[in-house]
């Protein structure tokens, strides 16, 4: 009983799989560090923060 | 014009091979190196100096986070460039091996990949440091990508004259972030590496000429010749020389700056002239090498002279 006639779409490889994550990995310390960033700015900046001159 | 047509029907059958949606083999190397580790070195040394001569108080993080943001900017410009000329880097041997046409990256990943980066890095500068800034490294990621990248590369023997404004802007995106404007001494600085990006870029074009009218990329010997290019980067090296002791002309920075300027402007000059004067043979090449080798270490020598002339005078060791 599969209502895809036995097509099991795309099977990624070992390696396929292992670069996957790494790009997952790389992504979520990436998004890590700019949160770190922002808080440390705003602990740095203070309530200058909220000033931004142009 | 027929360079530019002949060079993208080479490269052509290669879009479609690439577009075929296929799971995503790209590794974290791969995403590096779209971002050209190699020029955001040179990028991020001399937003550094910039940013540390300029007058005034930056916070050292708020430093850092503008530095972090030119080098993210820099290399979402390398990203969106090597998407856009995957074609002409398939049929050119020094880049044939990058993540796109090498197969590694889609070029939709690396199109995302920098869009993506350019409008984070500009942002944050904005929000975090000050929107002069991060409206100056807009305008250089706009200038590297549409005006370079997209018009003037394949279309005029002049592009690397006028794209060399792209990466004569950091420094300039460096002071910035200190002062929010623009005063001489930037202008000063953007206008060393503007002037210096002839001579340093049409050395390589001597030596990988072949390459380059291969791929249908109008560099200046493939359309005017050897000769009329050996002119040309001892014209500009003659107004670079100058311009190189300008800041300390324009008394912005003191006597080792002007030292060290005065002996590598000479060098300069003496090594573009063996390349206008050495003409044919193995010593043809030699010439054209070694100028290309000394402008890289040009460049960081002069803005490393006057980052250490500008400390120097603010420690009060100089007057």
């Amino acid at each position: 009983m599969t209502d895809n006639n036995g097509d099991d779409g795309i099977v990624l490889t070992e390696e396929q799989l292992r670069r996957r994550r790494a790009r997952s990995i790389a992504i979520a310390l990436s998004l890590g560090v700019l949160v770190i960033l922002f808080y440390i700015a705003t602990l740095v900046k203070g309530p200058a923060v909220l000033i931004r001159p142009l | 014009m027929s360079l530019v047509s002949e060079g993208a029907d080479l490269a052509r059958p290669l879009r479609p091979a690439l577009s075929r949606a296929q799971p995503s083999v790209a590794g974290v190397e791969d995403y590096l190196a779209l971002l050209k580790p190699r020029v955001m070195s040179l990028v991020v040394f001399t937003a550094l100096v910039g940013l540390l001569v300029a007058p005034g108080h930056i916070h050292p993080f708020i430093g850092f986070i503008a530095l972090l943001c030119i080098a993210v900017g820099a290399g979402a410009s390398g990203a969106l460039n090597m998407w856009y000329d995957a074609d002409i880097d398939a049929v050119m041997t020094r880049t044939k091996k990058r993540p796109i046409p090498a197969g590694r990256v889609e070029p939709g990943e690396a199109l995302a990949f920098g869009a993506t980066l350019a409008v984070f890095s500009v942002a944050v500068l904005g929000v975090l440091v000050n929107w002069f800034a991060a409206s100056l490294l807009a305008f250089t990621i706009f200038f590297y990508v549409f005006i370079y990248t997209m018009w003037l590369k394949r279309s005029t023997p002049q592009n690397i004259v006028i794209g060399g404004a792209a990466g004569a802007f950091p420094p300039v995106v460096g002071w910035a972030a200190v002062t929010g404007d623009i005063t001489l001494a930037p202008v000063l600085m953007f206008l060393i590496i503007f002037l210096w990006t002839p001579p340093h870029f049409w050395a390589l074009s001597l030596l990988r000429c072949d390459d380059y009218a291969r791929a249908g990329v109008p560099m200046l010997p493939v359309v005017a010749g050897y000769d009329a290019t050996r002119r040309q980067i001892l014209l500009y090296t003659l107004l670079l020389a100058p311009a190189g002791l300008a800041p300390w002309v324009a008394g912005f920075a003191g006597f080792i700056y002007g030292a060290v300027a005065l002996a590598c402007g000479l060098v300069m000059l003496h090594l573009a002239w063996r390349v206008y004067r050495d003409r044919v043979g193995a010593s043809a090449a030699t010439a054209a090498r070694r100028l290309f080798a000394f402008s890289l270490l040009y460049v960081f020598v002069l803005f490393a002279a006057l980052l250490a002339d500008n400390l120097l005078a603010r420690l009060g060791l100089m007057s």
